[in-house]
């Protein structure tokens, strides 16, 4: 191979030994070969030259010895070293920009890291920046830089650079962001704070990162920061006293810029001047326009200033709310509970502009707004049923336009088992409203994708039920089950919805037989004739229950192997109560009915049977006693006669007797 | 003098001598059988008709259905004791009158039925209608017999029908558990029955009959008044003064205040028994399911 190269120079040499002006063809007639060797610094390296990148190139126009000057009038073959391309023959302005730089400096000192025009642009190659293959467009600069300052790289490991991770914050800032993944080629990379060819240390007064340069380096792209920064730089003052104001990076850090709201306080204070008069009126309907700043500051939002809810003020104006007409937007911040409360009844009667419904600073509050763990803030759990309840206790402004069927829904939580748990014994944990109804996402029952929708109900009670939502999701009673259309009940049918009352009260227990009669009609009857039943009517529930045979939440047909009243089970089912019960004894009827005769026909005869002794005997025994009542009555009169008679003789005899003595 | 006269005359009718027709040991026993039955019935009608609002009203009167059960449990036991001790009493008697098995059962003063009932019977419809006088009734009438005996058979089939639904778990070992409905439908049945038969027919008969009319308090004294005696059970008594055996059963009336007594208690059961009767067919006109 070295032999081809010098046979080739020497040829080449004895060719055209002559010296004149050289064509990019002259050039051209030994580069073209793509075998071309030459050496660099000690190590061979092709010094074939691709024609067309060269004039697809940005220096398409330029002459090859434009930039290889050296070899400009240089005879062929021309000398073995070759001074590097002169950029600052037409670059000249870019050469003295990097010519102070830190990349410079080191490259002068001998630092074999240093980056040279090359290394970033390329040779031949050289393309426009504004072609996204570039390797200095916007979008790939992070990386071109990232070659030498990602970490691990030698330059990170090797030189002293103060900041670390650089590529890794960069990507995960806004800007980075902004560029590699929304590919905003606009956005701030890595030139465009530190400057291209002028890469100075922020300690360097003449830096662009200096703190001194700062403001103005991110004002190239982010002009009118000082109107949102007032709060910090009160407009001008940034600029002319830099040195005593915090500087861009002091609070977003210099590769970490992230869309985050930062410790700032000072436009509140102006906002004060006026507001904190407890005077302030305003002049349209003379509500107080006092702000009482310290509850501001005791609230949720004691790192929130003014302007971020009041967004409509104008920094530069001298009263800076003075066109202020837009109300608190709340969802700005909180975006997914604005969502939710948009489709709620409360937010589709506030955008039909209904004054009942219910804003956020309702039951919020506006600037004393308290967490829901604040026992003072009105959306602590313990005081959540007085909060609804301002709006939905009988006679309220809700409870009246609400067409429902629940009535004194306040009164009735509060006797309930979860109102006694929140109230009576403060247990937080208890269901509120906003449990089942959640907080911000209230819709009537009949909406499917209510929280109180019948479909969703086990769901609900499920949050915090979730064993016996287990249970019933496969109970017979279950959507999820039984695919027959027919109407099924959830939680509320047998608990109610706000009078929830305890399943071991006797209230409870009475109730409940009658809950599962509104649909098992029939079967509920039959119960009802049988001993369990009857002694239930009587007000005990002591005996068997539905639920007691039947299980509660785990209802299955009895075909089911796990049912309760499976030929399996039954026997064990009744030995809850009656401890010697066995198979037999299982064969009673609960649901006996003596008005079936094909399915009891021994009841059926045996009722009939006794029937008819019973009608038989009391219409002879009846017959008899009427016919015998006129005889009777008759000889009472005669027994009356008869008595007479004998008193009469008595009388008589007692007389004569009498008179016989005297 | 006239006055004292007269109210010495009235004493001496007042005190006029009184036939006994039941022991001490048989009146006590009727005591029992009248509180043990009403016990019964008012406990068990309370289940029977536990969809009526008097039944809720007398469960809570008992202390809960649980309680009332121990009563209706207990009230059994005494009346089955009654009717035993009565057995018991039946053997001594004969012993004691050297009467045999067949005399005890079917002679003369025997509760079982005979053919002068029979024709008794037939005498009584006659007399009922006009076409005839009325029958000399002897020391038992056909009704009171039937009454005997309805008790035999109630003892019987209540009696054990209630022992299946006292100890279901035993009795189902050797019957099938849909027996115990059957028995449910008979024993609550043949009690609506016993009971029904006892607070009217029985109440008419002994007590509201015109001549007996408001009571007849024999049951409890035991005695009955000569005259009517003579009236009321004429063939008994032509025998009675025939064997010449009168004088044995004639005794001394009881004083005033045991008569008041004994009205009270009376008055008690019927008014139980009575209300017992508006209650049950109330439940079946107006309650019934």
């Amino acid at each position: 191979m070295i032999k081809a190269f010098v046979f080739l120079l020497t040829f080449g040499v004895l060719l055209v030994g002559r010296a004149f002006p050289q064509e990019n063809s002259d050039c051209m007639t030994c580069h073209e070969d793509k075998t071309l060797k030459g050496t660099r610094g000690g190590r061979t390296i092709s010094v074939f030259i691709n024609e067309k990148i060269v004039s697809s190139s940005v220096h398409s126009e330029v002459s090859c010895i434009q930039c290889h000057v050296d070899l400009e009038g240089s005879d062929f073959p021309h000398a073995a070293s070759v001074k590097r391309a002169a950029c600052n023959s037409c670059h000249e302005d870019i050469q003295k920009l990097y010519d102070g730089s830190l990349h410079s400096r080191a490259f002068n000192r001998g630092d074999r890291l240093a980056p040279i025009c090359q290394d970033c642009h390329g040779s031949h190659e050289i393309i426009s920046v504004k072609n996204i293959k570039s390797k200095v467009a916007p979008i790939n600069v992070p990386y071109l830089c990232g070659q030498c300052h990602k970490e691990g790289s030698p330059v990170q490991l090797q030189r002293n650079i103060s900041q670390t991770h650089i590529l890794e914050n960069y990507s995960e800032s806004i800007h980075g962001e902004g560029l590699m993944k929304k590919g905003l080629i606009v956005t701030a990379t890595c030139a465009s704070c530190h400057t291209a060819h002028e890469i100075l240390p922020h300690t360097d007064s003449r830096s662009s990162i200096a703190r001194k340069n700062i403001a103005g380096t991110c004002a190239k792209c982010h002009a009118e920061i000082e109107l949102v920064h007032r709060k910090v730089i009160k407009g001008t003052l940034w600029e002319k006293e830099a040195a005593i104001l915090p500087a861009c990076v002091d609070c977003h850090q210099p590769h970490k810029a992230r869309r985050v709201f930062y410790d700032q306080g000072m436009a509140d204070a102006d906002c004060l001047t006026c507001h904190e008069k407890k005077e302030l009126k305003s002049s349209e309907d003379g509500r107080s326009l006092f702000v009482n700043y310290s509850e501001i500051k005791n609230s949720k939002h004691t790192n929130i200033t003014c302007s971020q809810c009041h967004s409509g003020v104008k920094p530069s104006h001298t009263r800076p709310c003075d066109e202020l007409t837009t109300l608190v937007d709340c969802s700005s911040c909180h975006t997914a509970v604005q969502e939710d409360y948009q489709i709620s009844v409360h937010g589709i009667l506030a955008s039909k502009n209904d004054p009942n419904a219910p804003t956020c600073k309702e039951c919020h509050s506006n600037h004393n707004i308290l967490g829901k763990l604040n026992p003072k803030s009105p959306i602590f759990p313990i005081n959540i049923p007085n909060l609804c309840g301002n709006c939905h206790k009988e006679g309220k402004k809700a409870a009246v336009r609400y067409t429902g069927t629940e009535k004194e829904i306040i009164q009735n939580y509060t006797e309930s088992i979860h109102g006694k748990g929140l109230l009576k014994s403060g247990l937080t944990v208890t269901a509120t409203c906003t449990d089942c109804h959640t907080a911000h996402r209230e819709l009537p029952h009949i909406d499917p994708s209510s929280s109180i929708n019948p479909t969703n109900i086990p769901a609900t009670c499920g949050n915090c039920h979730h064993g016996i939502q287990e249970q019933f999701e496969k109970s017979i009673h279950s959507t999820l089950v039984s695919k027959s259309g027919k109407k099924l009940p959830t939680c509320e049918n047998c608990h109610s919805a706000h009078q929830i009352i305890r399943a071991d009260s006797e209230g409870f227990k009475q109730t409940i037989m009658i809950q599962c009669g509104n649909c098992h009609e029939e079967i509920a009857k039959t119960y009802f004739e049988t001993y369990h039943g009857k002694v239930s009517q009587l007000g005990y529930t002591k005996t068997a229950k539905c639920y007691d045979c039947h299980g509660a939440h785990d209802i299955l047909p009895i075909e089911n192997p796990i049912s309760h009243l499976h030929r399996k089970n039954v026997v064990v089912t009744c030995q809850k109560c009656h401890p010697s019960a066995n198979r037999q004894f299982a064969g009673y009827f609960t649901h006996a009915t003596h008005h079936d005769p094909h399915k009891y026909p021994w009841l059926f005869w045996t009722f009939w049977g006794m029937t008819g002794l019973l009608v038989g005997t009391f219409v002879i025994a009846g017959l008899h006693t009427l016919l015998w009542l006129p005889r009777s009555l008759q000889w009472r009169r005669e027994l009356k006669r008869r008595q007479l008679e004998k008193n009469i003789n008595n009388l008589e005899s007692t007389k004569d007797g009498n008179n016989t003595n005297g | 003098m006239e006055i004292t006269q007269t109210a010495k005359t009235d004493d001496i009718a007042k005190r006029e001598l009184q036939v006994v027709r039941f022991t001490r040991l048989n009146r006590t026993l009727h005591v029992f059988m009248i509180v043990s039955f009403i016990s019964l019935a008012l406990t068990g009608m309370s289940l029977k008709f536990s969809y009526t609002g008097w039944a809720v009203f007398l469960s809570r009167l008992f202390g809960g259905f649980e309680s009332a059960g121990y009563i209706h449990r207990f009230a059994a036991v005494v009346m089955v004791s009654v009717f035993i001790i009565h057995l018991v009493d039946l053997i001594r008697m004969r012993k004691k009158e050297a009467l045999t098995w067949k005399e005890l059962i079917l002679g003369e003063n025997s509760l079982l039925f005979n053919k002068k009932d029979l024709r008794d019977f037939i005498a009584s419809i006659k007399w009922f209608i006009g076409k005839g006088e009325r029958p000399e009734y002897g020391r038992w009438t056909y009704w009171e017999k039937f009454d005997y005996i309805a008790v035999f058979w109630g003892i019987f089939i209540i009696g054990f029908t209630g022992l299946t639904l006292w100890f279901p778990e035993f009795f189902t070992q050797f019957m099938p558990g849909s027996v115990l409905n059957v028995t449910t439908i008979i024993h609550s049945d043949e009690a609506l029955l016993a009971t029904g038969f006892i607070f009217t027919i029985h109440f008419f008969n002994t007590h509201l009959r015109p001549e007996k009319f408001p009571m007849d308090i024999v049951i409890f004294t035991g005695r009955i008044p000569l005259e009517e005696f003579k009236l009321d059970r004429p063939k008994e008594y032509k025998e009675l003064v025939e064997k010449g055996e009168l004088e044995k059963y004639l005794a001394e009336p009881y004083p005033e205040i045991v008569i008041k007594t004994i009205r009270i208690f009376g008055w008690t059961a019927l008014s139980i028994g009575f209300s017992i009767i508006l209650w049950i067919i109330y439940a079946m006109l107006f309650a019934y399911r």
